[in-house]
């Protein structure tokens, strides 16, 4: 557009621009309501599913009021009813914990391996290789689990257990089978592993390189250096790179439901490692699709909105402090 | 790069497409109906025959059941999620007048085996109610305790822990079970009581009579409670059970049979309530103690269920009475007791009475 | 004499500090070289099982695969025949309608928050909190919801409330990597789009989004190869079912979900079919993440050679 050229005039020219403000003004503010609703529309999903559990809650804590946490029933018997959230929470913490226990330790050890102790080729390869292990459905976990490696656990290590320790340390009395929050917990480790594996090494990988030259300088070896500079700084990401490993663990269900042995109740309380149990994911699973009692059925619903705020919050103290951590990681970077 | 990632693309559609190609190659056929239906574990391998069988019968008739346990069966039933409804317990009367009423028709007949897996043990053991109750009760905790070790001399029993297996979801099997075992003992009845899921004191949980199995089969030393037709079909040893009248019973067609007649029952009508018909520990010499009828729920006016029309009405009525009836070859070889005339003469009854937008939907 | 006794001393405590640094050095050279080794096996210890995983799927399924297997409808309990075509469809089926549903609006969001976050920074921090939430919750409490809001409104299970189930698992993963791959446009091909006269829609849509197609279709293929293994939240929205896509207020069958029911039941020929549908699903799924990383890898390298 040439304005010397053409015999257009200012008010024709204003015109002009002012028309094209309007079409795009339309089509401006479409993608805006486009961008908008879609954004609403996640934040809907997670009020939905808040809603959609308290509602379905509301005759359970009606009925047993403050007793539904604390209690250990679990009697869907007509006239009996009675229900207590206490046991399945206690199988998933119980469950939860020593996962954690066997996962943070080797996924730590993992990341400081893969980022720092060898060279950067051979450690991408390592770091897609553990993330396959992501990738792998939990059902197929499951699968494998109740056909493979159960067995294995059961004859390699619980029976060793039993044998040795049984009469003296009470967790390991139980005679084993298998089919317990041992194994439970073993499985769901090497499911979390990957989660905590990766953001660890986010976190690794975020501090400054002067703290590790520093290091170097002063003649430590590799294994110091990383003692010295990287774990003290690290330690809140790391904690934080836990905990979502530990939200991913206490929501597993598929797995849980086909090794850790269904108890019910009371029943469902761990009193040695080689116990059955329950986890609040499983219970879900396994009695959602014939809970024809409106009670019991408000009852799992119950335990999935227990299950709901024990994982919001659990995700919320991992994201805050992640988000602390590379805030403090950007201040210390020159 | 581009290039690639669109071939993918249109390659996943084009397989997806190819896959919907037979749907709607049927369903281009307007005659084709499908009948849903869902619930109990206890007769799920004769529902599958029928349904492979039925196909050969009435080739535009599709029978789907989804085997996810009695309650589940109620449970989906009553919300109206699908056509038919199948349960080994009857209705309560609070979940009878919930469903709306429906129509119990016994489809065929049952029992609940001991099932145990005792590697060293070559003989049938032999069991009676209380020893049971109290091994599930977690009362008895070793296989050599003394109570089996007496009602078994000439067996050596091993000096492990028994672990016992029972039903993770609702379950009409469960329901038998504990029904039987409220009345051979107390202790039982005042503990525990009867249901579809109870508060097992002890023990390893698993999904279906399928589930059940596969543990028992898994775990040496375990001891389990399934239906016949899953014992016999995975191999597995079962006990004898002492009946009312002192007789160290094997669960089979026959003694099943025994109990039916035994127990005589005044069966009600169709669409009357249920609650009160058990045919466990039923009397007479050959009587097997754990048996049961097996129940489809439908309804009495079948437009009831929303999603129903009048051919998918007709269909489901055509199979269900065909299955009483001409159905009840396949029940034997699979370890299920065909229906006794008396019981096939109601469900005809039963079956007379059905009616869609009050229309009775059998005319012969 | 006092500085030869200075200077000596200083050659002792010199000898002294070099004996102990030698010393030492071996001790600690042999603890890096033990941690190395242990943390060496930890990594070890984290790919048994990955290996034994695949190795069992592999030898125990292989041997149920065959064109009855994939294409025909499950036989009777217990027998040898049939197949799991329902199974595989219905998965192509359920996950593609979540995709149609949960890839644009998951893009979408991811969108605002790169591009309009400014209008609104606190509408944007809490859409970004709740973001991440929403990936933390289990499948299975979604699954609830689902059953809920669409399984007993519309009176049946369904591929509908099965797909609405995955579509809210896949939203947040979208978002997440969309927001990240649309953010690294460098804001100068922004500006340069601007300083033609474009308007703010034509801006984002043709140079913003156009210009990160592999990352966002990154972040759709990860969430496709989460929700192809998702199996809770479908027990309770689909059911299961033997029969071939019947409708959309029927239930659908699945394969994470078959593969449940088959590992349930007590028949090998039962367990022979679970490994064969778990081996489909497993090549579908390492497929996609081999296939992912390969598309991340060539993006990096894409970028690096613009700006």
């Amino acid at each position: 557009m040439s304005f010397k050229d053409s015999k257009i005039t200012h008010s024709e020219l204003v015109k002009k621009l002012d028309l094209r403000n309007k079409k795009s003004f339309f089509g401006d503010n479409f993608f805006k309501a486009l961008v908008i609703g879609a954004s609403l529309y996640t934040l809907l999903m997670v009020a939905l599913v808040l809603f959609a559990l308290s509602e379905g809650s509301i005759p359970i804590f009606l009925e047993e009021g403050i007793n539904f946490i604390t209690g250990t029933n679990w009697n869907a018997v007509e006239g009996r009813e009675s229900f207590g959230a206490l046991p399945y929470i206690i199988g998933t913490l119980v469950s939860s914990a020593i996962a954690m226990v066997i996962a943070v330790p080797i996924s730590v050890g993992i990341a400081i391996f893969i980022t720092e102790m060898i060279p950067k080729k051979l450690g991408t390869v390592l770091s897609f290789v553990v993330e396959l292990l992501a990738a792998v459905p939990s059902i197929i976990y499951g699968l494998w689990a109740l056909f493979v490696f159960r067995f294995w656990i059961r004859d390699y290590i619980e029976e060793p257990l039993h044998n040795s320790f049984g009469d003296y340390i009470s967790i390991f009395a139980r005679a084993p089978f298998g089919l317990d929050v041992f194994t439970a917990g073993i499985v769901l480790a090497i499911m979390i592993i990957p989660i905590i594996t990766a953001v660890s090494r986010e976190v690794i990988k975020a501090i400054p390189h002067s703290q590790k030259e520093a290091a170097y300088a002063l003649g430590a070896t590799r294994w110091e250096m990383v003692k010295t500079a990287i774990l003290p700084s690290s330690k809140t990401g790391l904690m934080g790179a836990s905990f979502l490993g530990l939200g991913r663990a206490i929501g597993e269900t598929m797995l849980v439901t086909l090794i850790i042995g269904n108890a019910i109740g009371m029943a469902a309380i761990p009193t040695s490692l080689f116990s059955q149990s329950q986890t609040l994911s499983s219970i879900i699973a396994n009695e959602f699709n014939e809970a024809s009692n409106d009670l019991h059925l408000s009852a799992l619903i119950g335990l999935g909105l227990v299950l709901f705020i024990i994982t919001v919050f659990i995700n919320i103290m991992a994201i805050f402090i992640i988000s602390k951590v590379s805030k403090s990681y950007s201040n210390l970077r020159e | 790069m581009v290039n690639l990632k669109s071939y993918r693309i249109l390659g996943v559609s084009l397989l997806a497409l190819s896959l919907l190609v037979p749907v709607y190659v049927n369903s281009a056929n307007a005659q084709q109906v499908t009948i849903n239906g869902a619930g109990a574990t206890f007769p799920f391998p004769l529902i599958d025959t029928w349904r492979v069988e039925y196909q050969k019968v009435n080739p535009d008739a599709s029978i789907n059941y989804a085997s996810i346990g009695s309650g589940g069966g109620i449970k989906q039933f009553t919300e109206k999620t699908v056509d038919f409804g199948a349960t080994d317990a009857p209705l309560s009367p609070t979940e009878f007048e919930k469903a709306g009423n429906p129509v119990h028709i016994p489809e065929t007949i049952g029992s609940v085996v001991l099932a145990y897996n005792l590697p060293e043990v070559t003989t049938p053991l032999k069991l009676t109610g209380p020893v049971i109750a109290d091994i599930f009760l977690g009362k008895v905790t070793t296989w050599n305790d003394p109570r089996i070790q007496e009602l078994n001399p000439d067996v050596t029993l091993p000096a492990e822990d028994i672990i016992s297996a029972h039903r993770s979801d609702g379950s009409g099997t469960t329901f038998v079970f504990t029904d039987y075992l409220s009345k051979v003992s107390q202790e039982w009845n005042d503990a525990i009581g009867v249901g579809k899921s109870v508060q097992w004191p002890s023990g390893l949980g698993a999904p279906g009579n399928e589930g059940v199995a596969a543990s028992i089969q898994g775990s040496p030393y375990s001891i389990g409670y399934v239906e016949l037709a899953y014992a016999l079909t995975t191999g597995m040893k079962y006990a004898s059970i002492q009946n009312q009248d002192g007789n160290f019973i094997a669960p089979s067609i026959n003694s099943t049979m025994a109990a039916v007649s035994a127990a005589a029952p005044t069966l009600p009508e169709g669409s009357q309530p249920w609650n009160n018909v058990t045919i466990t520990d039923a009397p007479g010499p050959d009587s097997y103690p754990i048996s049961s009828f097996s129940y489809l729920l439908l309804y009495k006016e079948l437009s009831t269920n929303p999603s129903m029309n009048e051919q998918k009405a007709n269909a489901l009525v055509e199979f269900v009475e065909w299955a009483v009836t001409d159905g009840q070859q396949f029940a034997e070889p699979l370890g299920y007791v065909p229906l006794p005339q008396s019981v096939i003469d109601i469900n005809e009854q039963t079956l007379r009475s059905l009616t869609f937008s009050g229309n009775p939907i059998l005319t012969n | 004499m006092n500085k030869d006794n200075s200077s000596n001393k200083k050659n002792k405590y010199k000898s002294i500090i070099q004996e102990t640094i030698a010393r030492n050095s071996s001790k600690r050279k042999m603890k890096n070289n033990l941690i190395t080794i242990l943390l060496c096996s930890f990594v070890i210890i984290a790919i048994i099982p990955l290996s034994s995983i695949l190795i069992e799927v592999f030898k125990n399924g292989v041997g149920a695969l065959s064109f009855d297997f994939l294409f025909q409808p499950p036989g009777s309990i217990g027998s040898q025949g049939g197949g799991i075509g329902p199974a595989i469809q219905g998965t192509l089926l359920v996950v593609g309608f979540a995709t149609l549903i949960g890839a644009p609006v998951g893009i979408l969001a991811g969108v605002f928050l790169s591009e309009y976050s400014s209008s609104s920074r606190i509408f944007a921090y809490f859409l970004r909190l709740f973001n991440d939430v929403l990936t933390g919750i289990p499948s299975i409490v979604i699954g609830i919801a689902g059953y809920i809001t669409i399984v007993l409104t519309l009176g049946s299970f369904s591929i509908l409330a099965g797909a609405f189930v995955l579509s809210i698992i896949m939203i947040p993963i979208v978002a997440r990597v969309s927001e990240e791959t649309l953010k690294l446009v460098p804001n100068t091909l922004r500006e340069a789009a601007y300083g033609l006269g474009l308007p703010k829609w034509k801006v984002v849509w043709h140079i913003v989004i156009k210009g990160s197609k592999s990352g966002i279709l990154t972040g759709i293929v990860l969430a496709i190869s989460r929700i192809a293994g998702e199996t809770a939240p479908l027990i309770m929205t689909i059911l299961g079912t033997s029969l071939f896509f019947g409708g959309f207020n029927s239930p659908v069958d699945a394969l994470p979900l078959r593969i449940w029911r088959l590992a349930s039941q007590p028949y090998p020929s039962a367990h022979e079919q679970g490994w064969g549908a778990a081996l489909l699903l497993i090549l579908l799924v390492l497929s996609l993440s081999i296939a992912l990383r390969m598309i991340a890898q060539k993006r990096s390298i894409t970028f690096k050679t613009t700006t």
